[in-house]
């Protein structure tokens, strides 16, 4: 009643950002360069993070160019940090607004959203005897999560990365590899080629007897998920695949409105307005010309053109599109 | 509507012509927004959000008169940033695109009775896609007053003058009500419409915490300076809405600025609807300040061409846009705020009397023809 039409949290915020209650965010404190296009990102949560689990991601809310994008990024720090930080570990990929963003200009006080630590991809609470990492390119970080959390007495790890200069977090690796702590085995695919999962054997031996989390690309999992059930030992082996949205933008497609549950083809010129309209779905509207924001509804998948500009716009999370001046770019889902 | 069509030397080619070179003008304002805008907005929230903290507590100690004078402006102050550069902007979805949900046309509330929701459906929607269209855009003299030679005078109108001063004074009830539609609503049959009771149940809802908050709490939590913090908020309600009237007047009211028939925006192009906004809007001129504390609505033209770039980024686009005017031979209509006032209120005492005979060819007519 004293701030109406505001709430009190939207002054705090003005000066304790972090605070408890408050909505979680965080503060970027530092950013560690790892290898050429990888950096780790150290950020001071705010007060309301509850704590994460080795092996769980973050998603992340940062501000690129003005517009804040959500990404989902592995926690690479140990869950008993004494200075209450955590990281994530971020390789820049082409084109990737945001993993560029924090490797090359995120800079030390920045404000970023959190989401609360998610992710089954954990370590289980009896602690198995022998381990088995297996991992590729960026696919290590939620394992460097697990490795810095807690100690087995046998770990292997096999780690894929073009070349020895690409492997992010080596000097650490190989420190542990120095105390005992690991055995690691390095396949450098620019020399190597792809590692073929039948090398398992060679390289680790006892592969089927080991609890084994896996991470990296597709077709590395694909190939040990294949692997481990043919030898019936499918129990023992945990994947986490990295869902990189691509979203092919194209011209026109299958438009889905899922809260009616209505599914119809468009064109690439038709506005999804009068699409939807069409289709007997209830579509807010005013103006039926940009102008108003009165017909802003939520775009769960895919991706639309604007009519006006061209511009294309991806589904992401909180991305509201004006269905009066988009048309399909492909199939998408429209919450309507 | 007009005696003499100031745009009758276009031919409908040019006039397509001109709306490509204004949507060139808005691509690149688009393809160009970014870290600057967004930090623009935030700064701007958040000093008016410390301003009215900051005011509200010299407000508690206003028994003392330079802290009466000194919270009472700087609430003032507070309360138009947060209507215009603020609310007004926002709402119009101008920051959107920062996907900042706590920044967003849907998410906003303002310091207003008229609740964000259907002020946004009366001024984006139907105020912004029918700008002074007599008959559909109720802008056009809020229902209460006669702003066109060509609408049929009523002895009603003789007292415009002062319903629009007592307008002024209470803009914010009259907007609720206006968006409400108030006139259309309240006769018996109409009353009982449940959409339109839900909607002024709303309208309740929003004003009773307003009044709560300016009259009630705050003056309660001020203790010894009950009454003069009262008193203060009071003002600075009245200050707001005496100013953001003015600066609304300005946007479509001044002598020179185009009316338009229901008829005329039958088919309309893109080109033409530009062309449309471009005539039926006036703009002031004035300092970085004075564009500021009127929510960049100063530039009333550039923002009934593009209703939906972010407001900091008028000014430049101003420029291009004024060089359109000429290039296209149109009249820019904008002035210095006292004279633009004045011209409006002019026009209010002016239409308050049924028509004048056009009396033949004096140079005040002619400019007079053209102007109405
Ligand atoms: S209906 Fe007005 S912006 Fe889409």
């Amino acid at each position: 009643m004293v701030t109406t039409p505001l709430v009190p949290s939207d002054y705090l915020d003005l000066v304790s950002p972090l605070r408890a209650g408050a909505d979680l965010r965080g503060r970027i404190e530092a950013v560690h360069p790892e290898t050429g296009d990888a950096a780790t990102v150290v950020i001071r949560p705010g007060r309301s993070w509850r704590g994460h689990t080795a092996g769980q991601y973050v998603r992340i809310g940062v501000d690129v160019d003005g517009v804040r994008l959500w990404r989902a990024y592995s926690i690479t720090s140990p869950t008993n940090r004494q200075d209450g930080r955590v990281t994530i570990t971020v390789k820049a990929i082409p084109d990737g607004r945001v993993s560029n963003h924090l490797v090359r200009r995120a800079k030390p006080g920045t404000l970023v959203q959190l989401d609360q630590p998610t992710g089954d991809f954990v370590l289980p609470l009896v602690t198995p005897t022998k381990v088995l990492y297996l991992t590729a390119g960026s696919g290590i970080t939620p394992v460097m999560g697990m490795l810095r959390d807690i100690e087995f007495d046998d770990v292997v790890m096999v780690h894929c990365a073009p070349r020895p200069q690409d492997v992010i977090f080596r000097s650490e690796l190989h420190d542990l590899v120095a105390d005992k702590k690991l055995r690691l085995t390095e396949v450098h695919t620019d020399t190597d080629g792809i590692l073929d999962i039948a090398r398992l054997d060679e390289l680790v031996p006892d592969w089927a007897e080991r609890e084994t989390w896996a991470c990296g690309p597709a077709g590395l999992l694909d190939a040990a998920e294949g692997h481990w059930a043919e030898h019936g030992v499918q129990e023992r082996l945990h994947t986490e695949r990295f869902r990189p949205s691509i979203v092919v933008a194209g011209d026109g497609g299958e438009v889905t409105f899922s809260a009616t549950g209505m599914t119809v083809d468009a064109d690439g010129a038709t506005p999804l307005l009068d699409i939807g309209e069409e289709a007997g779905v209830l579509m807010p509207s005013g103006c039926r010309m940009g102008i108003c924001f009165g017909c802003v509804t939520p775009l769960k998948a895919g991706a639309v053109r604007d009519l006006r500009t061209g511009e294309i716009t991806e589904a992401e999370p909180g991305v509201l599109i004006q269905t009066c001046v988009s048309a399909a770019a492909g199939p998408c889902d429209i919450e309507r | 509507m007009t005696a003499i069509d100031p745009t009758a030397h276009l031919t409908a080619e040019q006039i397509e012509e001109l709306g490509r070179e204004l949507d060139a003008i808005r691509d690149a304002v688009i393809a160009s927004r970014g870290e600057k805008d967004a930090a623009y907005i935030r700064k701007v929230i958040s000093a008016q959000r410390k301003l009215e903290l900051v005011s509200r507590g010299v407000l508690l100690f206003s028994f003392f008169p330079p802290a009466w004078l000194l919270g009472t402006a700087g609430l003032s102050v507070a309360k138009i940033m947060d209507n215009m550069e603020i609310g007004h902007n926002v709402l119009h979805g101008q920051w959107d695109w920062m996907r900042d949900p706590k920044i967003h046309s849907t998410t906003w509330e303002w310091d207003h009775v008229s609740p964000s929701e259907q002020w946004k459906h009366s001024h984006n929607e139907l105020h912004h896609t029918y700008t002074n269209v007599i008959g559909k855009d109720n802008d056009l003299g809020y229902g209460i007053m006669r702003v066109d030679e060509d609408q049929t005078w009523h002895p009603f109108h003789l007292g415009q003058p002062l319903w629009n001063f007592i307008n002024a004074c209470f803009f914010e009830y009259g907007i609720a009500a206006y968006d409400l539609e108030l006139g259309k609503n309240l006769p018996k049959r109409r009353r009982k419409n449940p959409e339109f009771r839900a909607r002024a149940k709303a309208v309740g809802r929003k004003i009773r915490k307003q009044v709560l908050k300016d009259y009630v709490i705050h003056p309660l939590l001020s203790g010894p300076s009950f009454l003069t913090t009262l008193a203060a908020t009071f003002t600075a309600n009245l200050v707001r809405n005496i100013w953001t009237h003015s600066v609304i007047m300005c946007g479509h009211f001044p002598e020179g600025v185009q009316v338009f028939e229901r008829r005329s925006i039958k088919g309309e192009t893109r080109g033409q609807w530009y062309l449309r906004q471009m005539m039926g809007s006036a703009n002031i001129s004035g300092s970085r300040a004075m564009h500021f504390m009127t929510g960049n609505l100063s530039h009333q033209i550039e923002h009934h061409l593009f209703p939906d770039l972010p407001s900091n980024r008028y000014a430049e686009v101003a420029v291009k846009v004024r060089a359109l005017f000429e290039k296209y031979e149109l009249e820019y209509v904008t002035g210095p705020l006292p004279k633009q006032v004045v011209s409006a209120w002019h026009k209010v005492f002016r239409l308050s009397l049924p028509n004048k005979k056009p009396k033949v060819k004096t140079p005040d007519c002619e400019q007079e023809l053209v102007a109405a």
